[in-house]
C-alpha cells in the first residue's frame, strides 16, 4: 500500500467544500442465501449435450411416426355440404361437448375465459403457495363447505344434464370425500389423498373433467353430437 | 480426453484462430471457458451458466419444455418448406394440398412432419404445464414465468388453430366454422370480433388469407418473443424449482 495515489481520503460535513463521495464497504453483507443449493454441473457440456441427445431422439421419433402415419385430407371445402358432425380440432372438443350441455355464453366464453383467468392468479395466492394439506386445519368445518361446494356442483350439472361432466366430478368429489381422517384417528387410509393441498384438488378435478370431455368428443360422438361406440359406427 | 485421432482433430481445429473468431474462446477446458461458453454466445446466454444437478434428473422435469420449444423449431423449419409450395387463395390452397401429395417429393412425409408435430406440440405444452404444476414451479419467484407459459399455452393453440384451416379441405373449413361461431356467443363485441377475424361473415378467401399471415408470421414471431423471456426467466429467477420432498431423498 505505498503506491502514491492521485486522490486522498478526508472526512468533511461540507459537500461544497468536500465533493468527494466515501465508499464504506464492511464484512458480512453479502445477501443471505436461504440454504444449501447442492451440487452444481456446468451448462456446458452437461446440459447442452443433454438436450441435444434429447433433440435428437424426438426428430427421429417424429420422422419414423410421419413416414407411417399420413396426415388426414378430405375433400374440397364446401360450404354447402356441412358434415354431420361438424368437429373441432381434438383441443377443443372438450369445449365442444360443453356446448352441447350449455348455452354458448357460458360454454363457449365464460367458461373459457375463467379457465385462463384461474391458470394466470394460481402463483398469486398463498393457498396454493403454502400448499398445507386440505385437511390441516379445521377438517370438520372444511367438511361442511367441500360438501356443499359438491352438492352445488351436482345439482348445477344434473339440471343441465352433462353427464360427462358429472360422471367425472363424482370420481374426484368420491376421492375427496374419502380423503377425510377417519375420526378414529386412522390416518394410514388414504396418506397421499390426504396429504395433498386444495390446488391439487382442484386441478386434478379439472385435468380429469377436461380429459374425459375431449376423449367423448373426440371418439364417441356422432351425427347430431349423439352417443355413439367407436368400434360400431361407420356414418359418422 | 482426447483420445481418439477424432477428438484431437477437434481439439486441434479449437485451437485455430478461426474458431476463436467465431466462438470467441479456444476449447472449454476449464469452468471459465465453459461459462464463456454460455455467456459469450447470443443463443445460449439466456441460459444458466451452472445448474443445480437435482434440476437436470429426468424426473424434474421429463424436458417436456425443451421438447415442446424442440417441436416448435421443427415446425418453423417445416413450415417454411410448406411455404414454398402453398398459396394462400381459395381454391388453389386445396391444390397445393394435392401437389404436396403427387407431385413434389417428399411432399407427404412433409406435411405428415408438420402436422405430427403442431399436434404433438400442444399434447407437450399441457403437460409441461400439468407437470409444472404438481412440482409446484409455479411457486416463487417464478409467478410471472409461470405467466408467460399460460401465454405461450394460448399462442400454441392459436397456432394450432390458425394451420387447421390452411389445407381448405372440409375438415378444414367446418373446424373453424364451428369454432369462430362460438365467437359470436361473446356479448357485445362478438359477432365485430368474429367478422375482424374472418374478414366477413363467412369463412372465405379472407379468412384463409388472415389466418395465413397470422400462422406464418403474426403468431410465430410473438411465440419467439415469449419463448425468449420464459428461457430467460428460468435464469434470472434462479433455476428450476426442486420441491422439498426430492430435497429430502437427495
Amino acid at each position: 500500500m505505498s503506491e502514491k495515489t492521485d486522490y486522498e481520503a478526508g472526512l468533511g460535513s461540507n459537500a461544497l467544500k468536500n465533493p468527494q463521495r466515501i465508499v464504506f464497504i464492511t464484512k458480512k453483507t453479502s445477501a443471505k442465501v436461504k440454504g444449501d443449493v447442492g451440487k452444481q454441473l456446468m451448462s456446458y457440456p452437461h446440459v447442452i449435450l443433454r438436450e441435444a441427445i434429447a433433440f435428437q431422439l424426438l426428430v427421429i421419433a417424429m420422422v419414423l411416426v410421419a413416414l407411417l402415419w399420413d396426415a388426414p385430407l378430405e375433400q374440397l371445402a364446401n360450404p354447402l355440404l356441412t358434415p354431420n358432425p361438424a368437429k373441432a380440432p381434438w383441443y377443443f372438443l372438450g369445449l365442444q361437448e360443453l356446448l352441447h350441455y350449455f348455452p354458448p355464453l357460458v360454454a363457449g366464453i365464460i367458461i373459457p375465459t375463467l379457465v385462463v383467468v384461474g391458470l394466470i392468479v394460481i402463483p398469486y395466492f398463498n393457498v396454493n403457495i403454502q400448499g398445507k394439506p386440505l385437511w390441516a386445519t379445521n377438517p370438520a368445518g372444511r367438511l361442511r363447505v367441500v360438501i356443499a361446494t359438491l352438492a352445488a356442483l351436482v345439482i348445477v350439472l344434473s339440471v343441465f344434464r352433462a353427464w360427462t361432466v358429472l360422471v367425472p366430478t363424482f370420481v374426484i368429489g368420491g376421492l375427496l370425500l374419502f380423503s377425510y381422517p377417519a375420526p378414529s384417528g386412522d390416518r394410514n387410509s388414504g396418506q397421499f389423498l390426504g396429504s395433498r393441498p386444495i390446488s391439487w384438488w382442484v386441478m386434478t378435478w379439472f385435468i380429469v373433467v377436461a380429459l374425459t370431455l375431449t376423449l367423448v368428443g373426440t371418439f364417441f360422438r356422432g351425427p347430431g353430437w349423439s352417443w355413439v361406440w367407436p368400434w360400431s359406427s361407420h356414418g359418422a | 480426453m482426447s483420445t481418439t485421432p477424432f477428438n484431437q482433430t477437434l481439439d486441434r481445429l479449437r485451437d485455430t484462430r478461426f474458431w476463436k473468431s467465431i466462438f470467441r474462446r479456444g476449447p472449454a477446458r476449464t469452468n471459465r471457458t465453459r461459462s464463456l461458453a454460455i455467456f459469450g454466445n447470443i443463443f445460449l446466454h439466456i441460459l444458466p451458466v451452472k445448474v443445480r444437478e437435482k434440476s437436470l434428473r429426468a424426473r424434474a422435469t421429463y424436458y417436456l419444455g425443451s421438447f415442446s420449444f424442440f417441436l416448435f423449431v421443427v415446425l418453423s423449419i417445416t413450415g417454411a418448406l410448406l411455404m414454398l409450395y402453398y398459396h394462400p387463395a381459395t381454391p388453389q390452397a386445396y391444390r397445393d394440398m394435392k401437389d404436396l401429395r403427387f407431385v413434389v417429393s417428399n411432399g407427404v412425409f412433409l406435411r405428415n412432419l408438420h402436422r405430427l408435430a403442431a399436434q404433438a406440440m400442444v399434447l407437450a405444452v399441457f403437460w409441461h404445464m400439468f407437470h409444472v404444476f404438481y412440482r409446484g414451479g409455479y411457486r416463487p419467484p417464478h409467478e410471472f414465468n409461470w405467466v408467460v407459459g399460460v401465454v405461450l399455452l394460448l399462442l400454441t393453440l392459436f397456432l394450432s388453430y390458425t394451420g387447421y384451416l390452411l389445407p381448405w379441405d372440409q375438415l378444414a373449413f367446418w373446424a373453424i366454422t364451428v369454432g369462430t361461431n362460438i365467437i359470436s356467443a361473446m356479448p357485445v363485441l362478438g359477432k365485430q370480433v368474429r367478422f375482424q377475424l374472418l374478414g366477413g361473415n363467412l369463412v372465405g378467401e379472407n379468412a384463409l388469407l388472415r389466418f395465413y399471415v397470422l400462422h406464418c408470421v403474426v403468431l410465430p414471431l410473438l411465440a419467439v418473443v415469449f419463448i425468449a423471456v420464459h428461457f430467460w426467466r428460468i435464469q434470472k429467477d434462479g433455476g428450476l424449482t426442486v420441491p422439498e420432498d426430492d430435497e429430502r431423498k437427495n
